[in-house]
């Protein structure tokens, strides 16, 4: 250990309870960091999927211009055989094929309009939270039957419940009159009212027929293992498409930019929460070693006397901070790990959590999701706002004048 | 050759409204390998001159050589390059580092130096032995007397063989018997490395031991006398 390194060390532990204070403090902001940021990025990780699940999916093939002006004459030719070989080629049956088309349903005392969808019913369950939101009766089966699920809120407006038959008018792809009879065989409750109200589903061959659609649809949806998978996934998917079709590719941040926007503003907010607390951390850096500075101004003068220069003295009280800093660091660090750790074994919940969540399909816990990032980005920032804060007492240095200095005492 | 000159050297300092005379047309030379005492009542320059010597402070006017370089128009940085290679201090208080050891302290100045650190350890061992502190350079100068922590100070001075070392009081804290051993080794080393030492004191002792004498009286040289030292 150097001599230099040594003097710092021990210049430290001149005053071990205010040292310690320091580095608690540090410990203490680092470890709070470290869980905060790694369940912050645990619970984008939930929202993103609880969003895309719900419906849009990691990623969609559409006609292009379908996804900002939704036409019905914007398909996506053989979907069906489009998705099977998705499928096939990909290895996964987290893709499913889509249409949809704006109708109206009628039961025998009301009328509303809504947006139809036809979905594969074997493979929508893997690519939608819907099938798994049903409250009564079942999810669609066959996918030619004339089954039909609509939400809570639409089953109340219409005034039917599981069984009863409904029939839906509209416009086919050729523009000609669409009308079919359908059962309810289930009512879904997703909690949001927009969704419960204004969306059914019916299998995807029934709404071909009902909409001559000629084996067209609108989209198919695919789910990625894991979202970080998606660019990797999306770059197959579109050498997987069949030459000579018009057809795009879009991720989920196309799809969904609002979900992005919304976890920004979010990060934006707490991210000013924490850089108050790294403030007040490097005000309590500041004041101790400044006081450090302060009070050893008598002995500053002497090795001044003796030749060192102010830039050494100030490199010696910036390796105090920075070895305040690393431990503060390292024990932070690691302190927050293990309880992030645990929390992302046994999850994170407070009182009420739970019901809350189930209304909304979502999981009763959030878990931390704990990453290098998430692990160094706070303790990272901490110690460079430390090392930022010991500057002053640093360069007062440069102002003290050695015989000045030997009178203090 | 010439160790330190000064020449017509001015310090005035503003104590309240009143301006203070430190330093009044002061001119010495003093060769090199001299043992040499400032004597000075109380407040009579003889820090003052001490400081101006070893560059810890500018003169007003006048001219300060060190084995004939100028260093009162040198930088901060420059002066405390010059103190760092070539002068050695030792303080009325000792002022040794407190967290180091004996030898730490002394091996601190050399590792500023650039001194490899094998070089370091033998040289500070050699010098406090030299000093008279064998088996005790492992100490904490609060686990030593105020003789030993001054004998350390001085180690720590004479270890990179300055050609000057400036004492200012050194003996004001220490009892007779470790200031007479304390002047000693002083002498001693002076014989043995013709190293030029420049005392501040009013320690009629150590003034005793001097081969020579200037006396100062409200910032001006009232007496310079060659003696024959005890």
């Amino acid at each position: 250990m150097i001599l230099v390194f040594r003097l710092a060390w021990r210049n430290l532990w001149r005053h071990p309870r205010r040292t310690w204070l320091t580095i608690g403090a540090m410990m203490f902001s680092n470890m709070l960091l470290v869980f905060m940021i790694s369940l912050q990025f645990g619970m984008y990780g939930l929202m993103i999927d609880n969003s895309l699940q719900a419906f849009t999916g990691h990623m969609q093939i559409q006609a292009p211009g379908y996804k900002d002006d939704q036409r019905m004459r914007q398909t996506v030719a053989d979907i069906v055989p489009l998705s099977d070989l998705l499928r096939r080629e990909l290895g996964s049956d987290d893709i499913a094929a889509r249409a949809s088309a704006f109708a109206l349903v009628s039961s025998d005392e009301r009328s509303y309009g809504i947006a139809v969808f036809g979905v594969e019913p074997e493979f929508e369950v893997n690519v939608s939270t819907i099938p798994g939101l049903i409250g009564e009766g079942r999810y669609l089966g066959d996918n030619a039957a004339t089954e039909i699920v609509i939400g809570a809120a639409l089953a109340r407006n219409l005034r039917v419940k599981l069984g009863a038959e409904l029939t839906l008018l509209g416009s086919g792809l050729d523009g000609s009159f669409a009308a079919a009879v359908v059962t309810i065989v289930g009512i879904f409750d997703s909690g949001l009212a927009e969704i419960d109200r204004s969306i059914v589903e019916i299998p995807l061959g029934l709404f071909q027929d009902v909409f001559y659609m000629r084996g067209a649809g609108h989209l198919v949806v695919i789910n990625a293992p894991v979202i970080d998978d998606v660019a990797e996934l999306q770059i197959r998917v579109n050498a997987l498409l069949p030459a000579g079709h018009d057809l795009v590719v879009h991720d989920w941040d196309a799809l969904q930019p609002g979900l992005k926007q919304a976890i920004r503003a979010d990060i934006s907010s707490s991210f000013f929460m924490y850089g108050i607390l790294v403030i007040l951390v490097a005000f309590s850096v500041l004041n101790t070693q400044l006081m450090s500075v302060l009070e050893r101004t008598h002995e500053f003068g002497i090795v001044m006397a003796l030749g060192l220069t102010p830039g050494r003295l100030a490199w010696l009280v910036l390796l105090e901070t920075a070895i305040m800093g690393v431990l503060g660091l390292l024990l932070g660090a690691l302190l927050g790990a293990l309880v992030t750790y645990y929390f992302s074994i046994n999850g994170f919940a407070y009182p009420g959590m739970a019901e809350m969540a189930a209304k909304f399909n979502l999981p009763a816990r959030f878990f931390p999701q704990i990453t290098v990032l998430t692990l160094l980005i706070g303790p990272i920032v901490v110690y460079l706002f430390t090392m930022l804060s010991a500057l002053y007492p640093a360069l007062r240095l440069h102002r003290l004048h050695p015989v000045a200095a030997m009178r203090a005492v | 050759m010439t160790a330190v000159r000064c020449v017509d050297l001015c310090k005035t300092y503003r104590q309240g409204d009143e301006n203070i005379k430190a330093l009044d047309h002061v001119s010495i030379e003093i060769d090199a390998g001299g043992f040499v005492c400032l004597s000075a009542p109380s407040g009579g320059g003889k820090t003052t001159l001490l400081n101006a010597i070893g560059g810890l402070d500018k003169p007003d006017s006048g001219e300060v050589y060190i084995a004939g370089q100028r260093i009162d128009n040198l930088s901060k940085g420059e002066r405390a390059n010059l103190r760092l290679r070539q002068i050695g201090f030792v303080f009325q208080a000792f002022n040794l580092i407190p967290v180091l050891t004996a030898r730490e302290n002394v091996e601190f100045v050399m590792q500023v130096q650039g001194v490899p650190a094998d070089d370091r350890g033998k040289k500070a061992l050699a010098t406090l032995e030299e000093v008279g502190l064998a088996g005790l350079e492992d100490r904490l100068p609060a686990d030593m007397s105020g003789g030993q922590q001054q004998r350390v100070a001085v180690a720590r001075a004479i270890v990179s063989r300055p050609a000057l070392v400036l004492a200012d009081e050194p003996t004001a804290n220490l009892d007779s018997k470790t200031a007479d051993g304390l002047i000693e080794l002083f002498r001693v080393l002076n014989e043995r490395h013709s190293t030029t030492f420049v005392i501040a004191t009013h320690d009629q002792r150590v003034m005793s031991y001097a081969k020579r004498l200037i006396s100062m009286l409200d910032g001006r040289i009232v007496d310079d006398i060659e003696q024959n030292a005890t």
